[in-house]
């Protein structure tokens, strides 16, 4: 790690170390290369350069790297100086030393402490912990403390500020005072005696008190079990050791005991709250089935028996133990016993259990004391609820036989099978997904209204995708079961649409969570739709209109998805479906007409948001219309498929009686109309009439608001409105309907508003193509070689890399140069050293020899 | 298993009745292929034709068609005039001859019970008598049963033929599934030839006979018999006879395509001169342009028929175009007043009729040409897209187009999306629709304020093309002959098999069925 960037930072550094502006200045040290010729506009880097101090750059570059190197060759170890900061010649010392202190201790803050937020580091004073010392073990010894302090005794001044030898010298030298009235200094020690006596004993007589009060505390101990925790209040006060606090110490307990910042209870996530949810369904689900089965309730109070009490049997599963309890804060004896009485006389007990089963209803969710009980079951519950259905019939075995029993028990038999009759009206809590619709069905079938609500809601709950794995996959097929199962019940007859409108929501929030598969569901039923409808129309030329099943999957399909979007991969072709419906399919019965006034108010309703303009539906109603218009012949306006101008069914609208309008109210049709119209006598029919009128006439109306803004509103209306003022028969219809035909003629104007022509949208214009000339980029000035791009790029690369190479070999020259000048200078200087060390012995020798030489000189002498 | 043993042994009881008939039938047949003595046996073998019993008649058939075929082999079968059956005793004929009258006598009466049982309820007993009489035919063909003189259909059995086609074109009974088998004989071109001549002449003789009323059943039969047959393309091509001409063929008239071609026109157009049933005239329309022109020798015969058809108004017309369109581009017809005509035919009825793919195709060509007035596509873009306003979809994505490709041709109608000269002027639309004259519409003077209007179609296919006119169209055609034929099923499966990554959901929850927050349905219709 530590390396490369180290040889980076070295050389960073020569390469940085700049020349000074005086060499350049220096006119011996400037080499000016002339120039052959000039060339006008060349930029030349070279016309100017400092031989010598590029040269001494080199060398100085070589000598702080390469020297080092070759110095270091060889060698296995070296020195790496790793204090912080080391090479860093920019920080100041001061810096330098405050990272290294810090750095220090964060080294020393181990990762161990990493999570000890009150002991950061350990505060000493005097070389003991600060902590040890605030925890103040020896409390009586601080007493005696508190007591010395600001008592300053000859001894202890002595000993503390060495005037003892003074004192005590002069004590001795004042040995011959004795006689003498005792002196001043005499008082004051016997005064310091004294007090230190008293001290003494008031010391013993507090550590006695002590050791006493520590042996009543322990004997204390050992009784308190024994007795009654509480004293009577009479005893109490008597109690003589009772200080009384201050304000302060009140305040410090206070503070002390104060509530502090505790972790509150974790919000659940959505899987425990599913989780809690199935919990609670399955309990109340196993107390259900227990209730209808007609057991005793067992599980809220834990019923007592007595040890010796075996009449009843043995039963494995309930826990026959005394339990103790506590309520209110008293032992819950008498209770128990209570119980046991209870236990003993069955009949009694009947009617308690009753009690306590309709009681339980009530306080199902609150029940925190029988989690365990539910958890036990909760392995069983499945099969329970598998179960539930067979055990349902042996039920009603077991009340046959129940019947026999004596009479004597005949009230209390009834009330159990009342409630065991509720408990089986009451639904399971848990279900298991169904595998396929005919699962669906027959969970569903039988069941109230507000039940199948329950139990579709109940299926969702108990398998939330968050509680198990195949979860997800089953309520995923659950919505496509849901959805057939409401085609199923909108197709039967009479239809159960009341059902249907309570499962919605259940539909809703099952979108909701898998928004793909029930687009996926919902794309299948449109496209079946369509592709039927479409094979119908290329064998006939046309087709029957939708029952009211698909009808009400295209309500759902608007209630589940936005119907607004631009593009959406349901509410599209859910909107070409419609407008397939309504052009295709003739109208030739009061049905028909219901059904295709239903299509046209949800078409309405799929584009209230969006304001988006479709042409059947205008087209339908202008047909709708027409089919309550007596003349035979309209020539100033034209009917389009699936309407005709003429037949037999284009005055399917047309009153019997004009007379019915006046007893006429304005009321909703039935959706059921679609399927078969109810009424009878002509009145009734000549009724549903006007109220088909009525609802096609506030269409229009709607549609005029809705289309208001369109550029061809005026001759998109223009038949409706010819129709409405020249041929509808509205003088025979009840006010209600005049008045609309009346609001929708101003909401149409007679004189067709006015447009500003076409013209495109603005654009920005387009750049004009200009004169200069085309600049391109030379790439290597001198000889052209290759014509291609390629080619060029080729020898310019080719070309470089032969620059770089002599560069490269030039380098290495001078290093190798560089490197036997510098072998050469070692072995320069180390041969002079050599001949140095060499002269200088011969020149020791040679004095010696001189000394010696003279020496003998002078024996000789 | 009792039951179904008193089945076998009935089985076997009906079986065994079968095997005597069949075997009753075979031995006569052996008898009087023997020798003459047995010939009063073919009486009883003609008794059977006119059984009740389905399968003794199937058995007679084939007996009587083995018979009279070997007889007539032999020449046993009396040739010439046929003398009357009272007359054998008078004349003064040896034995020979008179078996032979007797035995042409019963081959007369044999053909006849056929005939009679080609309206027989059983299909096999229609098919086997069928079979059998266009047997016969070419028994016939090669012995034939007229002095062999000169005539002009040498020795085609023409009456036979005659017969068996006025028994094909019932007046009563709908033969399409004989007809469909009698096709197989069609395919020969003699058989062709003089079936052709012997509709021409039988539905002259029925429809004089019903004073030119309509018969709808009658005409049927000669629908789907005139459909069934196919012409030959080239006078190679025929070379597939019933019955050989052994001399001098090239006289005769069956063997020249000119004469088929005549046959085939004469045919048709005596079809056509009478009053056709409703449906049958579309039909006849649907196939005008590619199974009956090309094979008629004048083609411009047609003229009188198609201007009728064309001035019918509604489907017949937009079908009418059609065989128009042949007479105009191949046989040089000049109409008058053509795009006047095709103008008036648009009306919104265009976009909902079944024929509406071929009425674009053949209105593209139309106009196509670009040395059309400006002023005439003009008023075809502006009623175009002044009836897209109430057309659905799939017309929608074809109109718009079509519309863009107009504009394109003709440069000089850019102004209809495109008029900057008074960019801010109000004005009302100055296009008159009712006007019948494309040059008096104004609608040069308009903007297609339409396709403004359908920019806010709800399908965002048809939105996006709307969305064109905003800026300049590109030089290239768009090519509608690819979305002719697209149906809403198809436009559905766009965007259901189209793979969507996320899909948006409604944020308001759902309460109820009628309970949304912009509830119209609720308004109006009630749960109960």
């Amino acid at each position: 790690m530590g390396k490369p960037p180290k040889k980076r930072s070295l050389a960073d550094k020569v390469r940085k170390t700049k020349t000074s502006t005086q060499i350049k200045n220096n006119p011996f040290e400037v080499k000016i290369n002339r120039k052959k010729f000039d060339v006008l506009g060349q930029k030349s880097k070279h016309d100017v350069g400092l031989p010598g101090v590029s040269r001494s750059k080199a060398i100085n570059k070589r000598k702080n790297t390469l020297l080092k190197e070759f110095r270091l060759k060889n060698k296995a170890n070296k020195f790496v100086d790793r204090r912080f900061g080391e090479y860093d010649t920019k920080m100041a010392p001061e810096d330098k030393i405050l990272k290294r202190f810090t750095m220090e201790r964060q080294r020393s803050q181990t990762k161990k402490d990493l999570y000890n937020l009150n002991e950061e580091e350990e505060l000493t004073h005097y070389g003991q912990s600060l902590a040890e010392m605030e925890k103040m073990t020896d409390m009586v010894d601080s007493d005696s403390d508190s007591e010395e302090k600001g008592l300053l005794s000859a001894e202890l001044t002595a000993a503390h500020f060495g005037g003892g030898g003074l004192l005590r010298m002069k004590t001795g030298e004042d040995g011959d005072y004795e006689e003498k009235p005792r002196s001043r200094q005499e008082i004051i020690e016997e005064l310091i005696l004294k007090s230190k006596q008293e001290k003494r004993e008031r010391q013993t007589q507090k550590e006695e008190s002590q050791e006493l009060t520590e042996k009543l505390d322990q004997e204390w101990r050992s009784v308190q079990s024994l007795l009654a925790h509480k004293t009577p209040k009479s005893e109490r006060k008597d109690e003589p050791d009772k200080p009384k606090m201050d304000d302060y110490d009140v305040m410090v307990r206070e503070l002390g005991f104060e509530m502090k910042a505790r972790p509150s209870e974790k919000l659940k996530t959505p899987e425990e709250v599913a989780r809690e949810e199935r919990e609670r369904l399955q309990k109340l689900e196993a107390d259900r089935l227990r209730r209808m089965l007609g057991e005793e309730s067992t599980s809220k109070k834990p019923s007592h028996m007595s040890a010796d009490d075996l009449n009843d049997g043995f039963i494995l599963d309930t826990d026959d133990r005394k339990t103790l309890s506590y309520q209110d804060g008293q032992w819950n004896v008498d209770g128990g016993e209570e119980e046991e009485g209870e236990k003993n006389e069955e009949d009694e007990d009947d009617g308690g259990e009753e009690e306590n089963e309709e009681g339980d209803g009530g306080d199902d969710d609150d029940d925190a004391d029988d989690d365990e009980d539910a958890e036990d079951e909760d392995d069983h519950s499945d099969l329970d609820s598998e179960q539930g259905s067979g055990a349902e019939d042996e039920e009603g075995d077991e009340d046959k036989e129940e019947e026999a029993a004596p009479a004597k028990a005949a009230l209390s038999e009834e009330e159990r099978r009342a409630v065991q009759q509720a408990a089986k009206e009451e639904l399971p809590y848990t279900f298991k997904a169904p595998e396929s619709f005919s699962d669906l069905k027959e969970l569903l079938l039988g069941h109230s209204v507000e039940q199948q609500r329950l139990i579709v809601e109940r299926i969702q709950k108990c398998n939330h995708p968050s509680l198990a794995v195949g979860n997800k996959a089953k309520l995923e097929k659950l919505f496509g079961f849901l959805l057939e199962y409401v085609g199923k019940l909108a197709t039967q007859s009479p239809p159960e649409l009341s059902t249907i409108n309570t499962l919605i929501p259940q539909v809703y929030s099952l979108c909701q969570l898998f928004p793909a598969s029930a687009c996926k569901v919902m794309q299948t039923l449109l496209s079946d739709g369509g592709h039927s409808m479409e094979e119908a129309v290329e064998v006939k030329g046309r087709a029957a209109f939708p029952g009211l099943d698909m009808l009400i999957y295209l309500k759902i399909a608007a209630l589940l998805f936005p119907t607004s979007d631009f593009r959406h991969p349901v509410t599209t072709p859910a909107f070409l479906y419609i407008s397939q419906a309504l052009t295709k399919c003739p109208v030739s019965s009061l049905e028909s007409v219901s059904a295709g006034l239903v299509l046209c108010c949800l078409a309405v309703e799929f584009v209230s948001l969006s304001k988006r303009f479709i042409p059947e539906l205008i087209n339908f109603l202008l047909g709708l219309l027409h089919l309550a218009v007596p003349a035979d012949t309209c020539k100033d306006y034209c009917v389009v498929s699936p309407f005709r101008q003429q037949g037999k069914a284009s005055k399917l609208l047309l009153l019997c009686d004009t007379e019915s309008s006046s007893s006429w109210s304005r009321k909703p049709i039935p959706l059921t109309s679609v399927h078969r119209v109810t009424a009878s006598t002509d009145l009734q029919r000549d009724h549903h009439r006007l109220s088909v009128l009525d609802a096609c006439l506030d269409l229009v109306k709607r549609c005029a608001t809705l289309y208001r803004d369109l550029p061809s509103y005026d001759q998109i209306f223009q038949p409706i409105r010819t129709l409405l003022t020249n041929h509808l028969p509205v003088q025979s219809y009840p006010p209600a309907l005049q008045e609309l035909q009346r609001e929708i003629l101003e909401a149409i104007p007679e004189t067709p508003s006015q447009h500003s022509p076409l013209v495109f949208d603005k654009k920005k214009p387009i750049a004009l193509k200009m004169l200069q000339p085309k600049i391109v980029e030379v790439l290597d000035y001198g000889k052209k070689r290759g014509n291609t791009k390629e080619e060029k790029e080729r020898e310019r690369l080719k070309h470089k890399y032969k620059k770089e190479f002599k560069g490269a070999l030039r380098e290495l020259r001078k290093d190798t140069r560089f490197l036997a000048q510098a072998k050469l200078s070692d072995i320069m200087s180390r041969d002079a050293e050599r001949k140095r060390k060499v002269k200088e012995l011969y020149g020791s020798l040679a004095t010696q020899e001189g000394e010696w030489k003279a020496l003998k000189r002078k024996k000789r002498k | 298993m009792a039951p179904s043993r008193e089945n076998s042994v009935k089985q076997s009881e009906t079986e065994s009745c079968k095997t005597s008939s069949k075997k009753a039938i075979n031995s006569k047949t052996q008898l009087i292929l023997q020798s003459r003595k047995h010939a009063n046996e073919i009486f009883d073998v003609l008794e059977f034709l006119q059984s009740d019993k389905q399968k003794e008649v199937l058995f007679a058939i084939a007996a009587c068609q083995k018979i009279f075929c070997a007889l007539l082999e032999r020449g046993d079968l009396y040739v010439g005039q046929l003398p009357k059956e009272e007359e054998i005793v008078e004349g003064d004929r040896d034995a020979d001859e008179k078996y032979h009258i007797f035995v042409r006598h019963r081959y007369n009466d044999c053909v006849e019970l056929l005939l009679e049982n080609t309206s027989h309820e059983v299909f096999q007993v229609k098919e086997a008598a069928l079979c059998t009489l266009m047997k016969f035919a070419a028994a016939e063909g090669k012995h034939p049963l007229q002095k062999q003189e000169w005539s002009e259909h040498f020795n085609f059995p023409i009456e036979l033929i005659l017969a068996v086609v006025r028994c094909l074109l019932s007046e009563t009974e709908d033969m399409a599934l004989l007809i469909s088998r009698f096709q197989e004989f069609l395919e020969m071109d003699d058989v062709r030839y003089y079936v052709m001549s012997s509709i021409r002449d039988n539905i002259a003789k029925i429809m004089d006979k019903n004073k030119q009323a309509v018969l709808p059943v009658y005409q049927t039969n000669v629908f789907t018999l005139l459909t069934n047959i196919t012409m030959p393309s080239k006078s190679s091509d025929i070379t597939n006879f019933l019955i050989q001409q052994e001399t001098n063929q090239e006289d005769w008239k069956a063997v020249k395509l000119k004469e088929h071609r005549r046959a085939f026109e004469q045919m048709w157009l005596t079809f056509l001169k009478y009053k056709l049933p409703g449906g049958m005239y579309k039909k006849v329309l649907v196939i005008l342009h590619d199974t009956i022109m090309p094979h008629m020798s004048d083609p411009t015969l047609m003229i009188d028929f198609l201007t009728a058809a064309y001035d019918v108004g509604g489907a017949v017309s937009l079908l009418a175009l059609n065989g128009l369109f042949v007479l105009i581009h191949k046989h040089n017809l000049d109409y008058p007043d053509f795009y006047k005509k095709l103008y008036n035919l648009l009306d919104p009825s265009v976009f909902h009729v079944k024929y509406k793919a071929r009425f674009f195709h053949l209105a593209n060509i139309f106009l196509s040409s670009s040395h059309l007035p400006v002023y005439l596509v003009a008023a075809f873009v502006k009623r175009l897209s002044r009836l897209a306003l109430t057309a659905p979809p799939t017309a929608l994505l074809i109109v718009l187009p079509f519309v863009y490709n107009l504009i394109r041709r003709h440069p000089s109608c850019r102004v209809l999306i495109h008029r900057p000269s008074a960019a801010d002027e109000l004005c009302n639309d100055p296009y008159l629709m009712d006007e019948e004259d494309p040059t008096k519409c104004h609608a040069l003077e308009s903007s297609l304020w339409e396709l403004q209007t359908l920019q806010k179609h709800y399908n965002p296919d048809v939105s996006k093309a709307a969305k064109a006119i905003n800026e300049p169209l590109s030089r290239q055609e768009q090519d509608i002959s690819e979305l002719l034929e697209l149906n809403n099923f198809e436009l559905m499966e766009r965007d259901l098999k189209s793979q969507v990554q996320s899909v948006p959901l409604e944020f308001d929850p759902a309460s109820g069925l009628l309970q949304s927050t912009r509830e119209v349905l609720g308004v109006h219709f009630s749960l109960e």
